[in-house]
């Protein structure tokens, strides 16, 4: 047993958090959000082409680094203490389905490379409960149907109809992977986004920082991809934890600012963190903090280790993850009081990315209600 | 990072689990059918069981070989006691002395009470206490009264009273902190004893908890007689002998968490056998938050025995852990209950000895509040509280504090 970084993980997270530290991340974020629009934000692709991301999940077979889940979650854990815009979240997913796919190790290279960005088409595999794949719906608490994709054509294509909503770095990425249902049974689908038929709405809601994009399919050409479908219920745990992994990320940063205000700021003659009430609500954040860094050893260590688990340690990293989050940028902003809550402050950034988050890729109230799902379908399995 | 064990470690399993196959009829069997149900019987075949695991080197695992353990890792000692919990037999009686007392005696004692007691604690023959708490000093432990008085003669008498005692109705020594010096400052004037319990002046009264049951003990001292060599780590020198203890104790209370029996399993498990429960939103909402955090704790456990075996002591922030275990049991109690009902709270129903047994247990191993204290000084940096208790001598401490108010 080691739940320790190797010296290569280390290197990797200092090399994130070097390469990372050359952008004003927080300027630009506000900017974005004073603007109305992402000309704001830097354009960090290059800096993780650069630095291998892309490829951070595909075998080096296919150009890839060959790593694993928690490698990425390192990586997507620096990407949130700065609050940096770099679309994985989509990407590493994608590129997790197509690395289990035998028939796409042509696109592999370019994949890996990031000359091809792709995004993740969020697709839920079914839980205890309602026994079906489903989407995230656009509003409300019914969720959605997969696509369907029809009968293959001469050149192998089948056409694909239906829709995702709030897909993660969807806008300007090449290709897209998820899932669909080909007579009732679920496939794995990668189509290009220059496709006919497909159409990529931007959508932006709240946090500046996140590209989100409403993604329809008419009669579009894909391609049918022959990973498993564990593969394709990975990749939804996979996207899971690596969001946790980024909350996680941005919890630390808050914790940081805040335990630094609480320090300098006097109140009554005294530093406000000498203060019980003060200095608790501080430890609360810290003990989430350090709950949801157990839980991702736990779910990097199952997506290889113990697949079986990955679904239950990926949605308890997230549970954890997006409370974590909430509750780090809410103390934020009480303990540096009314400043806490003006734009001139960095703390409604966090808030802001704490909200969002929280709703994207099936919610943290879906990933807290799959744990009691896996947890009482155990129970009754023994 | 790595969950597996070493071939190393997959080897030491082996023969652990061999042991016990081969000894499992000798276990005592303390629930279910035949459970043993006279007090003194059970305390009597669960000491008698310790010294077979002494025998079969699962107990003491790693305390060092010349005091009767394995001289073995923490990875090891996880290891022994994950099959011993796998094969449903009890663990050692005297958890605490092979835990936490022994340990402090092997890093401060003197070599003739390493001779004289380790050996008789390890295989259960002598059951050990810990005497630390009293009704005025449990969260600021350094405040101790009981008091050991220096006889011309080099010997102690000492009076006071001790509170919190596991064990102590049984037990045939005590580890006690008592002050010996009242005109130094707090934490200067204190030395650790060593106390025979059938010494004259000694009484131990049980003390029942919501439970109705007496887990623990308040002990009196009414001028027992200790002999010079009662002193473990020097005269004036308690402190520091005392945080050596509570290190191993976070450690225990840290890396315990499953042994309480406070795990997602079994909650989860309570919830499920109900149709209608295991179908409805808020009940899975609940459930999905405790367990979420208790499964945490259990990797949380697995980083912090990473740290051990690298030799690294762990922090106070070990303590986050004990909050979490404590606030979830109690959560998951609640939900319980909630979707169980009231049969519930029937007198011999595990849960109401769960929902009694933690109000009690959110205090132990120091409390909540002061627990956090200590992460928000120690891990997080933050300025403490002031104080009024420093650099006085402690008997002026009481006129200062009541002047404080």
């Amino acid at each position: 047993m080691n739940l320790s970084l190797s010296d290569e993980q280390v290197f990797l997270r200092e090399a994130a958090r070097g390469a990372l530290s050359r952008f004003k991340t927080f300027e630009a974020a506000r900017e974005a959000l004073d603007g109305g629009d992402e000309s704001a934000l830097p354009d960090l692709w290059p800096t993780a082409k650069e630095a291998g991301w892309p490829g951070l999940l595909i075998d080096e077979a296919h150009g890839g680094a060959g790593l694993d889940a928690f490698d990425a979650m390192l990586v997507l854990g620096e990407c949130g203490r700065v609050l940096a815009s770099v679309p994985l979240l989509g990407h590493l997913p994608a590129s997790a389905i197509l690395n289990d796919s035998p028939n796409a190790a042509a696109f592999l290279p370019e994949v890996s490379s990031g000359e091809r960005r792709a995004a993740y088409l969020p697709s839920q595999p079914p839980d205890d409960l309602s026994g079906r794949w489903s989407t995230d719906p656009a509003g409300g608490l019914q969720r959605g149907a997969l696509p369907t994709a029809g009968a293959p054509d001469e050149d192998g294509r089948v056409p694909l109809n239906g829709s995702f909503a709030f897909v993660p770095d969807a806008p300007w990425a090449v290709g897209m992977v998820g899932v669909a249902l080909q007579n009732d049974k679920p496939v794995g689908v990668a189509v290009l986004s220059d496709s006919p038929g497909v159409e990529v709405q931007p959508v932006r809601r709240y946090d500046a920082t996140r590209s989100l994009g409403h993604v329809s399919f008419t009669n579009s050409p894909a391609v049918l991809l022959d990973a498993p479908e564990e593969s394709l219920a990975a990749a939804w745990h996979l996207a899971q934890a690596l969001i946790a992994a980024e909350s996680l990320g941005s919890v630390e940063t808050a914790l940081e600012v805040s335990v630094a205000y609480a320090k300098e700021r006097h109140t009554f003659g005294r530093a406000i963190g000498s203060y019980q009430a003060v200095k608790h609500s501080l430890t609360e954040v810290l003990r989430q903090l350090e709950n949801g860094r157990s839980l991702l050893y736990y779910a990097g260590w199952a997506r290889g280790g113990a697949p079986e688990e990955f679904p239950l340690a990926a949605s308890a990293a997230r549970s954890v993850a997006g409370r974590a989050l909430d509750n780090a940028a809410r103390t934020m902003i009480s303990v540096h009081g009314g400043i806490g809550a003006t734009w001139e402050h960095d703390a409604p950034l966090y808030f802001r990315r704490a909200q969002l988050s929280r709703r994207l890729l099936g919610g943290t109230a879906g990933a807290t209600d799959r744990v009691a799902g896996e947890l009482i379908g155990q129970a009754a399995a023994a | 990072m790595d969950l597996d064990d070493t071939p190393e470690q997959v080897a030491y399993r082996a023969e652990v689990r061999g042991w016990i196959e081969q000894h499992k009829s000798e276990a005592p069997v303390l629930t279910g059918p035949g459970a043993l149900q006279d007090e003194g019987e059970i305390i009597a075949a669960r000491r008698a069981w310790q010294g077979k695991l002494a025998e079969g080197g699962l107990a003491g695992v790693t305390w060092p070989k010349e005091y009767g353990g394995q001289g073995l890792g923490p990875i090891e000692r996880a290891i022994s006691t994950q099959e011993i919990a796998r094969a449903k037999v009890p663990g050692i009686l005297d958890a605490i002395g092979v835990g936490m007392l022994g340990p402090t005696i092997i890093a401060h004692g003197a070599e003739e009470q390493k001779s004289r007691y380790l050996g008789a604690m390890l295989h259960g023959d002598e059951v050990w206490c810990q005497l630390f708490s009293e009704p005025a000093a449990g969260s600021d432990l350094a405040a101790v009264q009981a008091r050991a008085r220096l006889q011309d003669d080099g010997s102690w008498r000492l009076s006071g009273q001790k509170v919190w005692t596991t064990n102590a109705q049984f037990a045939s020594y005590g580890l006690l902190l008592a002050r010996t010096d009242i005109d130094a400052h707090k934490h200067k004037g204190l030395t650790m004893f060593i106390v025979p319990m059938d010494a004259e002046g000694v009484t131990v009264r049980g003390l029942r908890q919501i439970s109705g049951e007496a887990e623990f003990n308040e002990v009196f001292f009414d001028d027992v007689a200790l002999d010079a060599d009662a002193v473990v780590g020097g005269v004036g020198n308690g402190w520091g002998t005392a945080l050596t203890t509570l290190m191993y104790e976070r450690v225990t209370i840290g890396l315990g968490s499953e042994g309480l029996g406070y795990n997602s399993t079994r909650f989860a498990a309570a919830i499920a056998g109900d149709e209608h429960a295991r179908r409805d939103p808020e009940v899975r909402h609940q459930l999905g938050e405790i367990t979420s955090e208790l499964l945490a704790v259990r990797f949380t456990g697995y980083r912090t025995l990473t740290a051990l075996q690298k030799g690294q002591i762990p922090g106070p922030e070990a303590g986050l852990a004990k909050v979490t275990i404590v606030n979830g049991a109690i959560k998951a109690g609640e939900l319980i209950a909630d979707v169980l009902g009231p049969d519930v709270l029937a007198e011999d129903s595990e849960w109401a000895y769960m929902i009694s047994f933690l109000p009690g247990l959110k205090s132990a191993g120091g409390t909540e509040e002061i627990l956090r204290n200590t992460i928000g000084e120690r891990v997080l940096g933050l300025p403490p509280e002031p104080r009024l208790d420093k650099g006085i001598p402690f008997s002026e401490l009481r006129s200062k504090e009541a002047a404080a108010v």
